[in-house]
C-alpha cells in the first residue's frame, strides 16, 4: 500500500485527488503468511469426497439444494476473484448467468447434446464477458457499477424484444435426457453441479496463486505502481472479467439444467445483488468466502420461506429474504468490510491497540 | 412531421423528469462523492407513502406533500444512520452499502404493499391539447414542466444566492477549511442528502403515473436512465444533469415512437456505453478523463 499516496495536505485538492485515487486501499488485506496452506488440488479432492459422501446420505430434496449450492459456487467464486482480487465491481453477473442459461437452452433443444450445450454456453458468455470487460477496463468505481447495473436491468428485457427466439416472459423449457437408471435425478444433478463447481474453483485458485493473480492484486492496489512494474493493466482487467464471466456462464447453464427451463424472471436485478452479498459476507477475494456465500444463498431463502409459511403470509415470502440480505450487506460493510472471516483478526488488532 | 413534433414534446416532458432525478444524483455526488444507487428505491418508498395518504384522504396534493416530506426524511435517515459510517477508502464500499439499502427498502415495500403494480392517480388529465390538428402537450406535461422548472430555479438560487448554499458548496469542496471556519460540515452533508432525496421523490411522483403504476422495483429502469443522463452531463455538473436528462428523454421518446417501446432499455444502455467510452467525464467536461 505504498506508492502514490497523494497529498492529503493540499486542502483544495483533496476532493479531486480522492476522486482520482485508483480503487481499493482496503477491502482485502494482502494474504498474510499463515504457515502451511494445503495445495488447491488437495482441498478440491477433499471437497469432492465430502460431496460424493453427502449425496449418498442426504434425502432427494437436500441433494437438490446441494446441487444449487454448487451452481451458485461457480458464479460466486468467479465474482469474488473479479471484485476481491481485481477490484472491479460487477452487477452484471446475473445477466451473464442469463446469457449462459439461454445459450444452453437453445443449443440443447436443437442438438440434444449436453456437453456441446455447456461448451456453447461457456463460449457465448466468454464473448459477452469480453465485450463488457473491454468497456469495463476503462471505467472505475461507480461508473463501472452503473454500467453493469444497466446491463443487469436491460438484458432480461431482451427476451421480450426478440420473442420468437426467446419466447418472451414465458421462457424456454430445456429438453434433457434422463440420467442413467441407477442414479436418482437429484444425485445426478448434485454430481453434475459440484464437478463443475470444483473444476471452476480449482482453476480459479490456481489462477490467483500464480503470476496472473499477483498481477490482478497489483492492479487493484495501485495501478501506477503496477504499470511501472510492467503489468499490462487493461489486459489484466479484461482477462479477469472474461474468466469471471465464463464462470457465470457455467452457473447459468447449470441453473437451466436444474430448473429444466429458463425465463427472464429467474434473473432479476436482485439476483446480481444477492451474488454481491454472497461474496461480501465471506470476505471479498476469498474462495472459501464464496463457498459460505453460496451456502447462504440457498439456506437464507429457504429459512425465510419456512418462516413466512408459519406466519401464513404470502407477502413475506421472498421479500423477507430481500430484507435479510440487505441488512447483512449493510451491516457487514459497515462493521467488517473484510467479511465475517476478518472479524477475529479485527478484534485482536483492536485489543492490541488498546493494550 | 406531426408525429415528430408530438414525440419531441413527449420527450421533453420525460426528459425533465430524468433531469430532476439526475439532479438528485449529482447533488449527492457533489456533496459526498457517492453515486447513490439507492435513490430509486428511496423515491419509490416516498411515492408509496404519498399513495397511501392519497388513498386514505382522497386528496392528491396532500399525498404529494407527504411524498416530498418522506423523501426529505429518508435522505436524512439514510445519511445519518448508514452513509455517515461508510469507510470511504474504497469507492466500492459506498456502492455496496447503497445496494444493500435497495434490497432492504424493496423488501420492506413488498411486505407492506405486495409485489403488484398499483395504479396511481394523476392530478391533471394526460390527454394532449391539439394545436392546429397536432397533438402537443397534456395538462400533466405542463405540470411536469412547472414542477421541475421551479425545482431547478430554487436549487440554483439556493446554491448561488444564499449563505446556506455557500456553506454547502464550501463543505463539499474544502471540508477541512470549512470546519475551521465554523461550518458544520456534517450538517451540510445531511442537508445535501435530504435535498437530493426530496428532489428524487419529486421525480418519482412525476414519473410513476406515466408508467405502469407503483411497484417496489418501478424506479429501476428510471434510475438507469437518470444515471445515463447524469453521466451524459457529467456527474459534477447540475446544468449538465438537466441537459443530459433532456437528451435521454428525447432519445427514448424517438426510439419508442419510431422503433419500438421494448427497445428503449437497450437504447439507454447503448447511450451509456458510448458516452462512458467516448467522454467519461460527460459531454461538457473540459478536464481530462476522470478515474472515479
Amino acid at each position: 500500500m505504498t506508492g502514490v499516496q497523494t497529498n492529503e495536505g493540499g486542502v483544495t485538492d483533496v476532493q479531486t485527488k480522492q476522486n482520482a485515487e485508483p480503487v481499493p486501499k482496503q477491502g482485502v488485506d494482502l494474504p498474510r503468511r499463515r504457515g502451511w496452506r494445503p495445495h488447491p488440488v488437495i482441498v478440491v479432492l477433499a471437497g469432492a469426497l465430502i460431496v460424493v459422501g453427502l449425496t449418498y446420505v442426504l434425502p432427494p430434496f437436500r441433494n437438490y439444494q446441494l446441487a444449487t449450492v454448487g451452481a451458485y459456487l461457480c458464479v460466486t467464486a468467479g465474482l469474488t476473484v473479479l471484485t476481491g482480487l481485481n477490484g472491479q465491481l460487477s452487477l452484471g453477473h446475473g445477466a451473464l448467468m442469463a446469457t449462459g442459461a439461454y445459450t444452453l437452452a437453445l443449443t440443447q433443444n436443437k442438438f440434444e447434446n449436453l456437453p456441446l450445450s455447456f461448451a456453447a454456453a461457456i463460449a457465448v458468455t466468454t464473448v459477452a464477458g469480453a465485450i463488457i470487460g473491454l468497456a469495463a477496463a476503462r471505467l472505475r468505481g461507480p461508473y463501472l457499477a452503473g454500467l453493469t447495473l444497466a446491463v443487469a436491468i436491460v438484458v432480461p428485457s431482451v427476451a421480450s424484444t426478440f420473442d420468437e427466439t426467446f419466447n418472451s416472459d414465458q421462457g424456454l423449457s430445456v429438453m434433457l435426457n434422463p440420467p442413467p437408471e441407477q442414479f436418482p435425478m437429484e444425485q445426478w444433478q448434485a454430481w453434475l453441479c459440484w464437478s463443475a463447481a470444483l473444476i471452476v474453483v480449482l482453476l480459479l485458485a490456481l489462477l490467483s496463486r500464480g503470476r496472473f493473480g499477483r498481477d490482478m492484486r497489483a492492479v487493484r492496489d495501485d495501478e501506477t505502481a503496477a504499470k511501472l512494474a510492467g503489468v499490462n493493466i487493461a489486459r489484466t482487467q479484461v482477462l479477469a472479467f472474461v474468466a469471471s464471466a465464463a464462470c457465470a456462464g457455467v452457473a447459468g447453464a447449470l441453473f437451466a439444467v436444474l430448473a429444466q427451463s429458463v425465463s427472464p424472471g429467474a434473473f432479476p436485478l436482485t439476483l446480481s445483488l444477492f451474488l454481491l452479498m454472497a461474496i461480501v459476507i465471506g470476505g471479498l477475494g476469498s474462495l472459501f468466502g464464496a463457498l459460505w456465500g453460496a451456502l447462504l444463498l440457498v439456506v437464507l431463502p429457504a429459512l425465510s420461506q419456512s418462516v413466512s409459511e408459519q406466519a401464513g403470509s404470502q407477502r413475506l415470502e421472498g421479500n423477507l429474504a430481500l430484507i435479510v440480505f440487505g441488512v447483512v450487506l449493510v451491516v457487514v460493510m459497515l462493521a467488517a468490510p473484510g467479511g465475517l472471516a476478518s472479524i477475529p483478526s479485527r478484534i485482536s488488532r483492536m485489543l492490541r491497540r488498546n493494550r | 412531421m406531426d408525429e415528430f413534433i408530438y414525440l419531441t414534446f413527449d420527450g421533453l416532458s420525460r426528459g425533465l423528469v430524468y433531469a430532476a432525478f439526475a439532479l438528485a444524483l449529482v447533488l449527492i455526488w457533489r456533496a459526498a462523492r457517492i453515486v447513490n444507487f439507492a435513490q430509486g428505491a428511496m423515491a419509490v418508498a416516498a411515492v408509496y407513502a404519498g399513495y397511501s395518504v392519497t388513498n386514505a384522504t382522497g386528496s392528491y396534493w396532500l399525498g404529494f406533500v407527504v411524498a416530498l416530506l418522506t423523501g426529505l426524511l429518508l435522505g436524512v435517515v439514510v445519511e445519518r444512520v448508514v452513509m455517515r459510517f461508510v469507510d470511504h477508502s474504497s469507492p466500492l464500499n459506498g456502492v455496496v452499502v447503497a445496494l444493500g439499502l435497495v434490497l432492504i427498502i424493496q423488501g420492506t415495500l413488498g411486505i407492506i404493499y405486495g409485489n403488484e403494480f398499483q395504479p396511481v392517480q394523476t392530478p391533471f388529465s394526460r390527454d394532449a391539447f391539439e394545436v392546429g390538428g397536432i397533438a402537443l402537450l397534456s395538462r400533466y406535461d405542463l405540470f411536469v414542466f412547472a414542477a421541475v422548472g421551479s425545482v431547478v430555479v430554487i436549487l440554483t438560487l439556493l446554491f448561488t444566492r444564499t449563505a446556506v448554499g455557500l456553506r454547502m458548496r464550501a463543505a463539499a469542496f474544502a471540508p477541512d477549511v470549512s470546519r475551521l471556519l465554523g461550518v458544520s460540515v456534517g450538517g451540510m452533508l445531511t442537508l445535501g442528502w435530504a435535498l437530493a432525496a426530496g428532489v428524487g421523490s419529486l421525480a418519482g411522483m412525476l414519473v410513476v403515473p406515466t408508467e405502469l403504476g407503483v411497484h417496489p422495483t418501478a424506479m429501476d429502469i428510471v434510475f438507469v436512465s437518470a444515471f445515463a443522463a447524469a453521466v451524459v452531463g457529467g456527474l459534477d455538473s447540475p446544468i449538465g444533469a438537466v441537459i443530459g436528462g433532456l437528451i435521454v428523454g428525447l432519445l427514448l421518446s424517438y426510439v419508442s415512437g419510431y422503433v419500438d417501446v421494448s427497445v428503449t432499455p437497450m437504447a439507454v444502455l447503448a447511450l451509456l456505453v458510448v458516452v462512458l467510452l467516448g467522454r467519461p467525464g460527460g459531454l461538457f467536461s473540459s478536464s481530462k478523463a476522470r478515474v472515479a
